[in-house]
């Protein structure tokens, strides 16, 4: 009987323990995800619309998620610079001009890159805003 | 007692409740726009007043197939205007997603039409037009895209439409415009300006056009 009762304190230590660790990074996530939503209703949302859909032609979706996975190092370069070449998105060409936005800093663009990844049906978790410096240099 | 007059407030209210919802469906819309009075003769050659509202004048823009639009298209018919530029970065991507959300509830009505100018004369020529219809899905003649020359659209935009349109270099895209989507009747006046930005003026827009088809039906 003892040794069950060790057990299970032992267990639920060890269970707390991993969860609160989890939910240290579960925390980040979130306050990424709820900053990067602003921006991503004040910049973006008028063009790929509140649930990623897109605007016909005009503009793509953003729910492709094995191009998001594919390209996830050049987007930082999108959104900082803007883009206008000819992209697959769910197996239709898309071609049209995306705005720079130079006023974005860093931290923004990780927010916005980390709640477009993790939302309409994407789940890539975080993406830090130290990674955003070195995408930039490495932008084709 | 008080109980009693509780219930009577209640059905008073109930009642007037009913009533004004009663009144909302034969309601008509306002007419905007400046307004005259004028003088006229009845048939029996006494003299009468008559308010004449302001209406939209004829114009002659390219729509996105080049053809030649003037009032004609728009006789015995309630539209849609609005102002746009197609490289319009800002408030004309939300204002033709929910315009078009519009287009799709009307779309099989033959008495409804949505008319959308350019403001980019440099730029936007028909052929620009229509590849940007194409983008947004719009497929039939119902949505006209126009161009026109820089007098034209600017003076019909502020002078009639009363939407504030202008160049300007130090804007995000070269132009600042007001977002308003502009409901006009089978008389060409002008019955409601909605936000084209807010879903909500634009579900009132729905609603106001199906209140200004029923009326112009009695
Ligand atoms: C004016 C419209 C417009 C705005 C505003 C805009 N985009 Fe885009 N976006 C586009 C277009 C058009 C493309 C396709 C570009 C191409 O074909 O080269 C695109 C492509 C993308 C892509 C890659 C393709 C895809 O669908 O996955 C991502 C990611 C993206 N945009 C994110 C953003 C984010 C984040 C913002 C806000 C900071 C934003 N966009 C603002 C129009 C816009």
């Amino acid at each position: 009987m003892r040794k069950i009762i060790l057990l299970a304190i032992f267990t639920i230590t060890i269970c707390t323990m991993i969860y609160s660790c989890q939910s240290e990074s579960e925390i980040e996530l979130a306050s990424y995800v709820s900053n990067g939503k602003d921006i991503y209703i004040k910049y973006c949302q008028n063009c790929h619309g509140e649930k990623g859909e897109g605007l016909g032609q005009l503009a793509p979706p953003l729910t492709d998620s094995v191009f998001l996975k594919e390209n996830k190092s050049q987007l930082a370069c999108f959104i900082k610079n803007g883009v206008n070449k000819p992209m697959v998105i769910n197996g239709k060409t898309y071609q049209e001009k995306m705005p720079s936005f130079p006023q974005l800093e860093n931290i923004d663009i990780a927010q916005v890159i980390v709640y477009v990844t993790n939302s309409f049906g994407n789940k890539q978790g975080i993406y830090q805003h130290q990674l955003v410096e070195s995408d930039l240099r490495n932008c084709k | 007692m008080i109980k009693f007059k509780n219930t009577i407030s209640f059905a008073v209210l109930l009642a007037l409740t009913i009533g004004f919802a009663a009144c909302n469906n034969n309601k008509k819309l306002p007419i905007y726009g400046q307004r005259e009075a004028v003088i006229t003769k009845d048939k029996d050659g006494n003299q009468v007043v008559d308010t004449v509202y302001q209406t939209i004048p004829n114009f002659s823009f390219l729509n996105q197939d080049s053809t030649i639009i003037t009032q004609d298209v728009f006789k015995g018919k309630v539209y849609v205007a609005d102002f746009f530029f197609t490289s319009c970065t800002t408030i004309c991507p939300t204002m033709h997603r929910n315009l078009k959300t519009v287009y799709e509830d009307f779309k099989s009505n033959p008495d409804v039409m949505f008319l959308s100018h350019t403001i980019d004369f440099k730029y936007d020529k028909p052929a620009v037009l229509k590849k940007y219809s194409q983008k947004l899905g719009i497929d039939n003649s119902k949505w006209l895209f126009v161009y026109g020359s820089k007098e034209d659209v600017y003076r019909l935009a502020e002078k009639n439409y009363l939407v504030a349109v202008e160049e300007d270099s130090t804007a995000r895209d070269g132009y600042i415009h007001q977002g308003w989507l502009v409901l006009i009747d089978k008389d060409k006046k002008m019955r409601g300006a909605y936000d084209g930005t807010k879903t909500e003026q634009v579900e009132q827009l729905k609603k106001d056009i199906s209140t200004l088809l029923a009326e112009e039906k009695d």
